[in-house]
């Protein structure tokens, strides 16, 4: 299982499903919902916030509410089309 | 729309960054109101303007991304909205960004099913079409049943428009909530709008229920977006790396970040220390001269004293903040505006979470080096009320810019110019180090209230980065002017009372000891100052001081710097006044003078020197933390609407002002 938090610079993907509630409800406002493509931009010099590209703008949160969003990410789903 | 009404209410209701501020402005020019929502101290701006004979009334609500508020300033909005839906409030203009439309539109489909009047305000449609997006307005009213006006709220383009179609405003026939889940789990509530009306009332259990509503009721209403997005909107393909995008790669970078970062703060502390000076010289002299000029015309008297040196002292020391104020809030405004701010809080939020605080409490922290009022007063921006509390609790412990005078005395007690380490005179290493103590403070204390002040509110750092974009001017003096007018009515009338109450305990003694006093120095041929300082001492302020004597003996203090520490209270720098008049070393400003006697005094007992180290010490440590201004007091009590917060700070920065004297004068003895 990846969560969002756990992408590299550059690497897209789709959003699944959230783990936290009330993060959940945060998130989905914010467009970042199921089955949105998100792309992470930009890790602040800690290490931590990141920044997402996602629902066409930018959009930047701690690691650990990341660790709350799972998702799949995109070459995978491309890979799963082709097979 | 009926017409027997004379004004009609709009409010002006979108996400944050969607333009709004500039709208409202471009819209009511100079005419409008600011104050606080009731009980809560976000902002509430108001103005009107007219159309073809109809007059308007515009309230520019706080940006909030949906019905469901997550913060306080959302929750105003929501509130407000529904609260006036019934009577007050006749339509709505939804503000939404062009370049972004996808997101702005959940907000607007929430407000369509509230069935007030709705129109779409599409701003920043310059910027969509530089970026190739093509909006097709026809087929978006159609879909979502209101009209729509491209605006653009910088350059003035599409109001005539906006303003027609604000005289025609209708409800939608859209519906875009899912009605049938509604009635399953909430048969009883009739409409959208009691569902929101509802979740400011409910128990646990119905909150629960709509929570769970809210996330499925969001998700299909993106999903009609998503639809109405691909009939309406034309966009290119492949987004190129945006412009903001390749701005962040530098100003977020591990190095080149943060050299940014302290050279944005460089250039503003030149301009706050250096530039703001001089108005504020400039308003200290004006008043001296009106306060003499007030003096000699108008008839000398009880009258004449507690005009010129009650009420006109204290307005003078409430209007020498005004330009720190304003150059601070403007240099604030700005960095907001242009979307910096943003980013300096998301590099440096992972330092400051460790404390209590977040990202952007930054600013407000670093700011109070020049003066924790407009720091206080910009803890606004923090959404989160744990950390706004806390920010605003411990930022006056950093030294502030009126410690300078009372550092700048004491130390040179202390140290000569000649005293160098490896050619670094000892006083700047001292005065560094009091910075230094003030910053350290500040983090052990937040980190401290970390965990003693409890919340249910979230603490999450999901926001927004902005695109980078040009400050808009116009909007940016008319904050500035908010913010200073704020200032100078919410906390310049406690200022006022409390400088009038001062002014009696330092002019009045009991029974006619003053009459005495000039009587024998009329006898005696006494000079002015000497007199003057017989005064102060046999004042009530001075029997204080000599009162409060056994308590700050502890600390080294005697009951000269008891009567400075009373005088004091007000602003800190009063306190070289006070010794200067205490010590009646004639003028005030020449601390050189003063700086000697202090340096001789002798105790008369003992002919030891009264200001030995440990008392320098003491009193440096002591004006590091204590809360000796009122001004700040004032300016929390009006940022949290609560008598609570001021006295928590005025207690806990007492006794760490006391406790560290204490230990520093007893260690040094």
């Amino acid at each position: 299982m990846t969560t969002l938090d756990q992408l590299k610079l550059g690497q897209t993907a789709v959003v699944q499903e959230f783990t936290d509630d009330f993060l959940s409800l945060k998130f989905i406002e914010m467009g970042c919902l199921p089955s949105e493509v998100v792309k992470l931009v930009n890790i602040a010099p800690f290490g931590d916030p990141i920044a997402i590209e996602v629902s066409g703008y930018v959009l930047s949160l701690r690691k650990e509410e990341a660790s709350t969003v799972i998702v799949t990410l995109l070459n995978d789903v491309v890979l799963n089309k082709t097979n | 729309m009926s017409t027997q009404k004379t004004t009609y209410h709009i409010a002006l209701v979108g996400n944050p960054n969607s333009g709004k501020s500039t709208l409202f402005n471009s819209l009511t020019g100079l005419t409008q109101k600011t104050g606080n929502y009731a009980g809560v101290t976000v902002e509430k701006h108001e103005g009107k303007f007219e159309h073809k004979g109809t007059s308007f009334s515009l309230t520019d609500l706080p940006g909030t991304y949906s019905l469901f508020p997550k913060s306080i300033d959302e929750e105003v909005a929501c509130k407000t909205i529904l609260s006036n839906a019934s009577d007050k409030l006749d339509m709505i203009v939804i503000v939404a960004d062009a370049t972004n439309i996808k997101r702005h539109l959940l907000l607007a489909t929430q407000l369509i099913d509230l069935k007030i009047p709705c129109v779409l305000a599409l701003n920043m449609i310059d910027e969509a079409e530089k970026q190739n997006i093509t909006i097709y307005k026809k087929e978006l009213e159609n879909l979502l049943g209101i009209s729509v006006v491209f605006v653009n709220s910088r350059k003035k383009v599409g109001l005539e428009e906006l303003k027609n179609e604000i005289l025609k405003a209708k409800v939608s026939d859209s519906i875009f909530y899912n009605f049938e889940k509604q009635a399953k789990a909430f048969p009883a509530l009739k409409s959208y709008k009691e569902l929101i009306d509802l979740q400011f009332t409910c128990d646990a259990d119905e909150s629960k229920l709509i929570k769970q509503f809210e996330k499925e009721d969001n998700i299909s209403r993106f999903y009609k977006l998503n639809y109405i997005i691909a009939k309406c909107v034309k966009k290119p393909e492949q987004l190129n790396k945006s412009v903001s995008q390749k701005i962040d790669t530098f100003f977020t970078h591990k190095f080149f970040g943060f050299l940014f970062f302290f050279l944005i703060l460089f250039i503003v502390f030149q301009f706050v220390f250096f530039i703001a000076d001089l108005p504020m010289t400039w308003i200290e002299e004006s008043f001296a001269s009106f306060m003499n000029y007030t003096a000699n015309a108008l008839p000398p008297g009880e009258l004449n004293d507690l005009i010129v040196n009650g009420v006109l002292a204290g307005i003078s020391g409430i209007v020498v903040f005004v330009p720190q104020i304003a150059l601070l809030f403007f240099f604030i405004t700005v960095l907001e505006d242009t979307g910096y701010m943003a980013r300096a809080s998301f590099i440096l939020d992972k330092v400051m979470q460790k404390f209590g605080l977040n990202g952007k409490s930054v600013i407000p922290m670093i700011s109070s080096v020049a003066c924790a009022i407009p720091s206080i007063m910009s803890t606004r921006t923090i959404s989160n009320w744990k950390t706004r509390i806390i920010t605003i609790l411990v930022t006056p412990l950093i030294s502030c810019s009126a410690r300078l005078p009372v550092y700048a005395l004491i130390i040179g007690i202390m140290f000569k110019d000649e005293h160098t380490i490896y050619g670094f005179s000892y006083k700047g290493i001292v005065l560094m180090g009091m910075y230094l103590l003030g910053f350290a403070a500040a983090f052990l204390a937040a980190f401290i209230l970390k965990f003693v002040l409890k919340t249910n509110e979230k603490n999450y750092f999901i926001m927004e980065l902005p695109v980078y974009r040009m400050p808009q001017w116009q909007t940016v003096g008319m904050l500035v002017f908010k913010k200073v007018k704020l200032f100078l009515f919410n906390a310049g009338k406690i200022i006022l009372a409390i400088s009038i109450v001062l002014w009696f305990l330092t002019s009045h003694a009991p029974s006619n000891v003053f009459a005495q006093l000039e009587e024998k120095a009329l006898v005696l041929n006494t000079p002015s100052d000497e007199l003057n300082a017989q005064k102060l001492e046999h004042s009530y302020a001075g029997i204080f001081g000599k009162k409060i004597e056994p308590f700050i003996a502890p600390i080294g203090f005697d009951w000269k710097i008891g009567i400075s520490l009373i005088t004091s209270f007000a602003a800190r720098e009063v306190f070289v006044g006070t010794m200067a008049t205490i010590y009646s070393s004639g003028d005030s400003d020449n601390t050189e003078t003063l700086r000697e006697k202090l340096a001789s005094e002798k105790n008369v007992v003992t002919q030891a020197p009264v200001y030995t180290t440990a008392v320098c010490w003491s009193l440096l440590v002591f004006y590091a933390f204590a809360m000796q201004c009122m001004s700040t007091l004032a300016t929390t009590y009006s940022e949290t609407k609560h008598w609570k917060w001021p006295f928590i700070q005025l207690v806990f920065m007492s006794v760490l002002a006391y406790g560290s004297s204490f230990i520093v004068f007893n260690f040094l003895k």
